[in-house]
């Protein structure tokens, strides 16, 4: 049976709500907005008693990701949480996470990157970190980053993978925004996640390791491969936690939310929040009688290409939105379009994907955005003419 | 028109910018007058003259309000930014003005290497003991035991001194003092302005929004009679002993 506490939470309180469930051993971070909250809230629960985990606040998102992977690498289950520009000042250490195979889990609140300042949301800052070699998951609620977060930790520790684990929710739209919740009871977490034994540690004594070590052309290239097979092995384990998730909350997680899909001539992918505002477009351009699908991507490292392909199958034409930009890419597009590009292209399909830019710096989108991407798609049906590969939604021209 | 008053300082300020964002209380507002009005007293060219700041609120006093060059950089790095921009314009007044938690916390590497090469600029902290634009979450000059956001239960850390760090780091002009001690800190600016080499200023700020109000003061006028009340001169402190000292502030110049 299912047991859980309907409560109001934003974003923010919910991952720290998920912290206080999973209890890790370390965390370590620092204050950026919008993601303080989660750990500020988080302090609280430590001076309270309501956790065992060793709290630190450090002196930069530097230390924080050195401290994590420290502690990670002395055995902990250590998590912590940043945003935009502290991430990119983890990026060093975020890449050495991965690279140690530690399985770290951190809460990422979307905000766009410095400059010019801006503290709202688009993807810039964990899109920039994509290649860095940690599993991504996207969450369009306070619910699904809850959700998520206390996956992650099953998914990072996993045998197969011990690959480090963000979970990303969108600064204040999600994060600062409060909505009714589920909360799990503690001990249904806790049995879920279970406890974590570090298969190969620091300080232990009778077995010394070295993590990090000096790795020239003689090995360095085998380590990545390694590296690069774990991640091949995330989606099934990020599959089965999702199912066996649902078990104990009635909410099972998958690699999309697929809304509409089924006769789809017309696709829309977006990550995050904003697959909420496209769900309503599609339920009212349905209803006008237009054949349009939703694809709401959660995974998005490792890349699940065979299951866009599967997805998008007898779909004519698809709209991919992406909150961030991959400067000097193709027409300078998006990094969701050009991974869908990609695997559509490696599968033979000859399906017509066009890109729109939307959202950066926290610029709104609305419904009617939605309704011009559905007249676009309908017009490169009717003509099979892309007029426009790359587009921006709500700009000033 | 008389130097130094608030009708001779409104033209360093760009009117639009204005009210500031700074909360009711706060001493950045003093500091940014403070600035100004020794920029003015010292008729110094103030086309010539580059600000450059960095995250928080610190960072506001002189970005977007200083009708002259601003340069609005990442969190910490605005000393590492301003060595630069002094390496290719020499003949500029750079001045970095940020937070404790810009430039102590986050930046405190740039900020020990930027003395001990004696760079010629002017360092002002607005030292308010917290980050205050973040909420109110532990900095590395929060006193021991304090209450912010991230230690509910007390800050169980020592603070850094600041001044003595800077000293130490090789710093050719360090001062202490405080937004309730007003003529002496625009004195003080004055001086660091005209100093050649690395000049730092700790400005003692107040804030009562996010560390006041969680540490039994809660008013804007309680926090400057704290400053009044608890910081000592350097000359008084030489006459004190180490228990008449505790819970003090020592302000004044340490080196010049």
């Amino acid at each position: 049976m299912v047991v859980s506490t309907k409560m109001a939470l934003d974003g923010a309180h919910a991952a720290a709500r998920a912290m206080q469930q999973i209890n890790p051993d370390v965390l370590a971070a620092y204050p950026i907005t919008p993601q303080t909250a989660i750990v500020q809230t988080f302090s609280q629960y430590v001076a309270d008693g309501e956790v065992d985990t060793e709290f630190i606040a450090v002196e930069s998102e530097h230390a924080a990701m050195s401290a994590c992977v420290g502690a990670a690498a002395a055995g902990g289950r250590v998590m912590t949480a940043t945003a935009a520009n502290g991430l990119a000042l983890m990026w060093e250490i975020v890449y050495i996470a991965a690279s140690m195979r530690l399985p770290i889990v951190m809460a990422v609140v979307n905000r766009a990157l410095s400059a010019p300042l801006n503290i709202h949301c688009d993807h810039s800052d964990s899109m920039g970190a994509r290649e860095a070699g940690w599993i991504q998951l996207y969450s369009e609620t306070a619910q699904e980053a809850y959700d998520n977060l206390i996956q992650a930790v099953r998914i990072a520790e996993h045998p197969d993978l011990l690959l480090p684990v963000m979970v990303m929710q969108d600064g204040f739209i999600t994060g600062h925004g409060l909505e009714r919740m589920e909360v799990l009871e503690d001990s249904a977490v806790r049995d879920f996640i279970g406890t974590y034994k570090a298969k190969y540690s620091l300080l232990d004594i009778d077995h010394p390791i070295t993590f990090g070590a000096w790795d020239m052309y003689d090995y360095y290239f085998e380590h990545k491969r390694q590296q690069t097979d774990a991640m091949s092995k995330a989606m099934k384990v990020i599959v089965d936690v999702g199912e066996e998730f649902g078990k104990i909350s009635g909410r099972s997680y998958g690699i999309f939310d697929a809304y509409a899909m089924d006769d789809a001539e017309l696709a829309i992918i977006v990550l995050s929040s904003t697959a909420g505002t496209a769900r309503t477009s599609v339920k009212e351009l349905r209803a006008e009688g237009v054949k349009i699908g939703l694809l709401k991507p959660r995974v998005f490292r490792p890349f699940p290409a065979q299951e866009f392909v599967d997805a998008l199958k007898g779909v004519k034409a698809v709209a991919v939105l992406d909150r961030s930009i991959s400067f000097g890419a193709m027409d300078g597009a998006g990094p969701l379009f050009l991974e869908v590009c990609a695997a559509l292209f490696a599968a033979g399909l000859k399906t017509k994907v066009v890109n729109y830019i939307y959202g950066l710096g926290g610029r709104d989108i609305f419904p009617q955005h939605f309704a011009q991407v559905a007249s676009d798609l309908q017009d490169i049906t009717a003509t099979g003419k892309v007029k426009s590969l790359v587009s921006y939604l709500g700009l000033r021209e | 028109m008389k130097r130094g008053t608030t009708a001779s300082i409104v033209k360093y300020i760009r009117p639009r910018t204005f009210p500031t964002p700074f909360c009711a209380g706060c001493g950045h507002g003093i500091l940014l007058g403070a600035i100004l009005r020794a920029v003015d007293e010292l008729e110094l060219d103030f086309s010539q003259m580059l600000f450059v700041s960095g995250i928080g609120c610190g960072g506001w006093i002189p970005s977007p309000h200083f009708n002259t060059d601003t340069l609005h950089v990442t969190h910490g790095r605005p000393v590492a930014f301003a060595t630069g921009a002094k390496l290719f314009r020499p003949e500029l007044n750079v001045v970095v003005i940020g937070g404790d938690g810009d430039i102590a916390s986050i930046g405190g590497n740039h900020l020990i290497h930027a003395a001990r090469r004696n760079v010629d600029m002017t360092v002002i902290c607005a030292n308010n003991l917290i980050y205050g634009m973040t909420g109110g979450q532990v900095t590395p000059t929060t006193p021991l035991g304090a209450r912010t956001l991230t230690t509910p239960a007390g800050n169980p850390e020592p603070p850094f001194d600041l001044s003595r760090l800077v000293a130490a780091a090789g710093a050719t002009y360090v001062a202490r003092y405080s937004v309730w001690h007003v003529r002496p800190l625009i004195r003080s600016i004055k001086k660091a302005l005209q100093h050649e080499g690395f000049a730092f200023i700790e400005a003692l700020s107040t804030c009562p929004t996010q560390y006041g109000r969680r540490n039994e003061n809660p008013t804007p006028i309680g926090m400057l009679r704290a400053l009044k009340r608890d910081c000592v001169t350097v000359k008084r402190a030489q006459d004190m002993s180490e228990e008449e000292l505790v819970g003090k502030t020592i302000i004044g110049e340490f080196v010049s």
